[in-house]
Formats: C-alpha cells, sequence, structure tokens
C-alpha cells in the first residue's frame, strides 16, 4: 500500500509516518477532533480540566459578585498572578525532573530583602540590586544540586531546610526594622504597579503573538510534507489560529476597557514562552523529561543527569527570585513576612493544578501560567467576598487535593491505556 | 593458565578483546579472570546460568561500572570505560534487558535521546525522517514514531531500544536478552534483526538463557559459570547438551575436559568426538603455544 484514494481523486503518495496498514487513518478536522476525544478519554487530559475550572470558579464568583470578572478586577488579577506565577514556573522546572523546591517561598523572601537593603540602604543601583538577589539564587541553587548530586539527599529534605534556613538569613538580612519601604519613584514599584502596556502595543504585541504561532505551524507542516512526512490538516491549524486569536484579542480588549495588560504579566508570559521553547525545542529540554521520565535510561543514554538537576535547581531558585523581587515591586516594600504564609504552597499548587505532574517527566511551561490564573481566581473572588484568609487558605487546600487527585488518577487511567 | 577462547580462523584482529577481567562487589566475586574475544561481523552469545556474571560483564563494557582488573581492547587499543559516553563514544552501544527507554517520551524522542539533531533548536523533521529510515531498513513494525514508548508492545519496545543503539552507529552492539519475555512472531523479529547487525559487519554480543535463540543466530558461544570462562563453543560443532552441561556445570568442568583433549589431539592429530568437541582444538593448541 504506497498509494491512496485521495478525496480529490487524485493518487498521491502515503505520507512516510502513515504507512503503515494498523494505522487508523484520521484525516483533516473531524479526525483531529475525534482523536483529541479519544486522548481525554485514555487520561491525557492535558489542558482541559483547567479550562474547565476555570469557567466554573469565574461563573460561581461571577454570579455572587458581578465586580468579579469586571475589566478593572481582571487587570489587578493578572498583576497579582504575575509574582508567584514566575515562581510557579520554577516549581514546573523542578517537578519535571521529578523533585521538589520547598523552599521557593522563603528564597523569594530573602531575594526581596537583598533588593530592599541593598537598594535602599546601600544606595546601589537598582540593576545591580536585583543582580545580586539573583546571584545569591543562583548559589542556592548550586548547593542544592551539590547537595542533591553528591550525597543523593532526596530534595524533599534538603529544600525543606532550605525553607528554614533561609527565612532566617531573611530575618538577618531585613535586621531590626523588619520591614524596609521601596521608593514610590523607583523602577521596581513603578514596574509592579504602574507600568501597563499602550492599549496600541498590546494589540500589537497580541497579533504578534498569533500571528508567530500561524506562521511557525505552517512552516512546520510545510517542513514536514517536503519531507514526506504528514502535514498536520490546514484547517485545524487554521481553526486552533482563530481561537487563540479571538481568546487573546477578547482579552486584550476587555483589559483595555480598565488600565490595560500590565507590563510585568507580560514579563511573565514572556518567561512562560522561553521555557517552553527551552522544554520542547532544545536538546536540554528533551534531556529534562528524559531524566524526570526515566533517570537510569537517561543516564544510560548518554545524558549528564547530575548536570541536569543542577540547571533545574539553579532555575527553580532563580525564578523564586525574580519572583520574590516583582512581589517586592509590587508590594512597595521587602517585609519579614514577603515570602511567608501560602506563597510557597500557591507556587507548587498552580504548577499542579496546571497539569505539571508529581511524579515527573510529564507537564508544560504553561501550567504555571494557567495553574495561578486558577489560585488567584479562587483568591480574587474570595477577597471580593469579603471573606477571612482562614477561608482562601481552606478553598485553595481543596483545590489543590482535586487537583493532585486528578493527576494521580489520569496518571492510572494512562497506564492502563498505555500512554504512562 | 585462563581459558583459551575459540579463535576464528581468519587473521583479523578481534574488535573487542577483554583480558583477565575481574569484578567484585564487596566479599562478592562477580567476575574472575575472564577473557573475551569479539570480532566484527559475527555474533558471540553469552550464557550462562543467573548470577554467572553475564550481566556484570556487560555493565563493564557499557561503562554503567569499572573493573577491578584486567585489560579491555577496544578496536586495537587499550581503553578504560568509565561511563556510558565512554562506551558510546568508542562505538559500544548496548541494549539493556530492562530497555532503558522513557516512557513518557515518542519513540523519536527515545531513538534520538541523548544524540538530538540542533541542540538549541531541535530538528524534530529531519529526526522523524531518520527514525522512519532506520526502522523500515530494520523492517521494524511500528505503526507510529509519535506515540509514547509507553503504548507500545514488548517486541516494538525491544525493536525501538536495538534501533536506537544503530543511531551512533557502533562497531559493537550488546543484546541483553534481547528475546526475553517476548512472544514468538515477536522473537523471530528481534533474531532477524539480529542477523540483519551481523550481514552490516557489526560485532554483537547476545546474553540469552534460551539455547535456541542462541542456536539460531549466534557464530560462537561463551559460556560464564560462577563469573569464571566455562569454555567458548563454535556454534556448529557443539550440541545443545554439552552448552547445558558446560552452563551447569553437569559434567566435569568442560575447561579440565578440553585441557586434556587438547592434550590428546596433539598426540592423534584429531579431537575425538569430532562434532562434540568443545571448542576447536587447534585453536586451544595456538593459544599454547603463544
Amino acid at each position: 500500500m504506497t498509494t491512496t484514494n485521495h478525496p480529490s481523486g487524485a493518487a498521491v503518495p502515503v505520507a512516510t509516518d502513515l504507512q503503515d496498514e494498523r494505522l487508523i487513518r484520521t484525516e483533516g478536522f473531524r479526525g483531529a477532533l475525534k482523536v483529541g476525544i479519544n486522548r481525554v478519554r485514555a487520561g491525557d487530559l492535558g489542558v482541559l480540566p483547567i479550562v474547565v475550572g476555570l469557567l466554573v470558579i469565574w461563573t460561581i464568583f461571577q454570579l455572587l459578585n458581578p465586580f468579579f470578572l469586571s475589566s478593572a478586577n481582571l487587570v489587578n488579577l493578572l498583576l497579582e498572578s504575575a509574582a508567584v506565577g514566575v515562581i510557579a514556573l520554577g516549581i514546573v522546572c523542578v517537578l519535571l525532573v521529578g523533585e521538589i523546591d520547598l523552599s521557593v517561598g522563603s528564597v523569594s523572601g530573602l531575594s526581596a530583602a537583598i533588593v530592599g537593603v541593598t537598594f535602599v540602604k546601600q544606595d546601589w543601583p537598582v540593576g545591580l540590586a536585583i543582580l545580586a538577589a539573583i546571584a545569591t539564587a543562583v548559589v542556592i541553587g548550586l548547593v542544592y544540586s551539590f547537595v542533591y548530586n553528591k550525597f543523593g539527599v532526596p530534595s524533599f529534605v534538603i529544600t525543606l531546610a532550605g525553607l528554614l534556613g533561609f527565612l532566617g538569613l531573611q530575618l538577618f538580612v531585613l535586621g531590626v526594622e523588619g520591614t524596609i519601604n521601596l521608593p514610590f519613584d523607583s523602577f521596581l514599584v513603578w514596574f509592579g504597579q504602574q507600568a501597563f502596556v499602550p492599549a496600541w502595543l498590546s494589540y500589537v504585541l497580541a497579533a504578534l503573538g498569533v500571528g508567530g504561532f500561524l506562521l511557525s505551524q505552517l512552516a512546520l507542516s510545510r517542513q514536514r510534507v517536503k519531507a514526506g512526512l504528514s502535514g498536520r490538516p490546514m484547517g485545524l491549524v487554521l481553526a486552533q489560529a482563530a481561537l487563540l486569536a479571538v481568546i487573546i484579542f477578547f482579552a486584550v480588549w476587555y483589559l483595555n476597557r480598565a488600565r490595560g495588560v500590565g507590563w510585568m504579566f507580560v514579563f511573565f508570559a514572556a518567561l512562560v514562552l522561553i521555557m517552553h521553547y527551552a522544554f520542547t525545542r532544545t536538546k536540554w529540554g528533551r534531556s529534562v523529561y528524559a531524566v524526570g521520565g526515566n533517570r537510569e535510561a537517561a543516564r544510560r543514554a548518554g545524558i549528564g543527569v547530575g548536570g541536569i538537576y543542577t540547571s533545574i535547581f539553579v532555575l527553580g531558585s532563580t525564578f523564586a527570585a525574580i519572583g520574590g523581587i516583582l512581589a517586592a515591586g509590587r508590594l512597595a516594600a521587602s517585609a519579614q513576612s514577603s515570602g511567608t504564609g501560602d506563597v510557597n504552597l500557591n507556587a507548587i499548587a498552580a504548577a499542579v493544578i496546571g497539569g505539571t505532574s508529581l511524579f515527573g517527566g510529564r507537564g508544560s511551561a504553561f501550567s504555571a501560567l494557567l495553574g495561578i490564573l486558577v489560585i488567584q481566581s479562587i483568591s480574587s473572588g474570595l477577597t471580593l467576598l469579603n471573606l477571612e484568609s482562614s477561608f482562601r487558605y481552606m478553598i485553595t487546600g481543596l483545590v489543590l487535593l482535586l487537583a493532585v487527585i486528578l493527576d494521580a488518577v489520569s496518571r492510572k487511567s494512562r497506564t492502563s491505556h498505555g500512554r504512562a | 593458565m585462563s581459558t583459551v577462547p575459540a579463535e576464528r580462523t581468519d587473521s583479523a584482529a578481534p574488535v573487542l578483546s577483554m583480558r583477565g577481567v575481574s569484578k567484585h562487589f564487596g566479599a562478592v566475586a562477580a567476575l574472575t579472570d575472564i577473557d573475551l574475544d569479539v570480532y566484527s561481523g559475527e555474533v558471540v552469545a553469552l550464557v550462562g546460568d543467573n548470577g554467572a556474571g553475564k550481566s556484570t560483564l556487560v555493565k563493564i563494557l557499557s561503562g554503567v561500572h569499572p573493573q577491578d582488573a584486567g585489560t579491555v581492547t577496544f578496536d586495537g587499543k587499550d581503553v578504560s570505560i568509565h561511563s556510558p559516553v565512554d562506551a558510546l563514544n568508542l562505538g559500544i552501544a548496548t541494549v539493556f534487558q530492562d530497555l532503558a527507554l522513557c516512557d513518557n517520551l515518542t519513540v523519536v524522542d527515545n531513538l534520538f535521546l541523548g544524540r538530538e539533531i540542533g541542540a538549541l533548536r531541535l530538528n524534530e523533521v529531519e529526526m522523524e525522517v531518520q527514525s522512519w529510515k532506520l526502522l523500515r531498513q530494520l523492517s521494524a513494525k511500528i505503526p507510529s514514531v509519535r506515540v509514547a514508548v509507553a503504548s507500545l508492545s514488548g517486541g516494538q519496545r525491544q525493536t525501538v531500544a536495538i534501533a536506537r543503539s544503530l543511531l551512533g552507529s557502533p562497531k559493537l552492539i550488546i543484546l541483553d536478552e534481547p528475546t526475553a519475555a517476548l512472544g514468538v512472531a515477536q522473537t523471530a523479529e528481534v533474531l532477524n534483526l539480529v542477523e540483519r547487525l551481523r550481514e552490516n559487519g557489526l560485532a554483537v554480543i547476545m546474553i540469552s538463557h534460551n539455547m535456541q535463540d542462541v542456536k539460531a543466530v549466534s557464530d560462537r558461544v561463551a559460556v560464564l559459570r560462577l563469573g569464571r570462562n566455562n569454555g567458548t563453543f563454535r556454534m556448529k560443532e557443539v550440541t545443545t547438551d554439552e552448552l547445558i552441561a558446560a552452563i551447569t556445570g553437569a559434567t566435569d568442568n568442560v575447561v579440565t575436559q578440553r585441557a586434556a583433549q587438547s592434550g590428546s589431539a596433539a598426540r592423534q592429530a584429531q579431537a575425538p568426538g569430532g562434532a562434540g568437541a568443545p571448542a576447536s582444538a587447534d585453536a586451544a593448541e595456538e593459544g599454547n603455544g603463544k
């Protein structure tokens, strides 16, 4: 079987990857839809639970308080989500190799403290202060990976020690006062509170995003066809691009009715996109998934497993530090309470809710973005309802539990459907 | 005197030559004084009971852990293999018993794991094309290379694992129990694959418990028993019973038997028993003469 009758009637050679007669042919848009449904049934849920969850959460809160879905509130919601979202991005990195970093909250607090002290008290230039905080985080990541690689201590324990230790260091750095206010005219505070993308630029960015997606998909499809492989159905690509365009342009338009899209959120989204590229299109990213899926197999394939762990722990701490700095800018202060409380668990919960598996080797950079939207929606909704933080904790805990159960169940289902 | 392996008659130097290799784990001597030669274009079966040291030998060659004593010569050079990367760079590819595939990655991802094309911008299309080319070369029956390895059958997984070992264009391929846990058709598929590896001029070491498989594809058989050489046989000249005897030690030690026989061969010019003679007596003599 080398040729088949194409709908158009002309005989065309079958693409290299579709020649096996056992393959169930799925052609065009409808075929792709069918594949998607089967995937979900087999436990490969993708982003579906998050989208459904978000819709449910938004509906409930909108019914309870009509201000919830207003432009002004959503602008705030996105700004609020950027800081913890960046921290969650670090957690995604660590989870992908099947490890955990419990100290991201403390590290973010420490970096906020370092920026506060060096920038305000020592009068360092803001860039240098930020650099110092990030360098500290890199060193922390290196220490973690050294202990992990050298002694084989579980990351759970190492970072638990870090959680305590760096909280202590944060308090020490802050000194007796405990709180350092960042000046309102500083770049950090402006970036955290006042920096919004001009309306025209936000549309340009949205167009660039959608256009980039469409062009890269079309280029890939053309490249595949040229190499004798099956291309993606044009209808599907166009439909996806159209859906993406509708979502992004509507969101941008809606947000622009209030203050618009915050630069901080754009920064977060850019980090997500960069990490997505790194995870999916580089050798390093492939190695990360391999180490998370089967560490011994990765080692035997000649991957420097120790190096991968080092890069991951450093990234985890670095993103925590960046998140901490963003949070300090947003709050206009570095305090003893920076990075404490629910920051840690919100970041981990966001990553898991977003669909990154706790068992390693499965997940994507976008889970940080989607997960933090869920967490922040709950937090914002409950704040609007004037509920105390006690409820916020309980409900966030419940959502986290649901997400983990979903993760475990879909993993089981994947195993039984041979998708592990 | 250590055992002398059956030499091939042609004059080419072996691709792999191990001399006096030993390895112990704590108080347990897993391998003692092992000698092994493998030539290109031949399949050497490595047989032995559980705990005979087969897997340890493979792990030494693949760089999982280095030997404690002895030398390994590969391609005419003394080498020390300290890591899997060393082994791969030398041209020793190993297909492990537990396959060492990443279940969460696709067939293409697994095939190119550790040697992806385009480090900073993966060339997925090129990798997929090459994957198909490779799998077709091996007449492998994989319906799609874009599915996670977890969804493949045992034979398909084995095929992927073997195909992967070929990508680095190795000189020596080590197959650790390639047919264990496979069905009839899948076993035949894998054995065909081994034949094809030999036709391509590769040296193949195949570990197996299955005498039928060993007889089906191998040119020579090296027997390990309790971590020591227990004879090397030409496939054409040995019966299954003799092999099993050498593996289990059911009869007298084959090494002593052969020593006696090579002594008598010197006198009688021909070893008695014809096809049943362990190793080849002339080769043994040649070795003694060195």
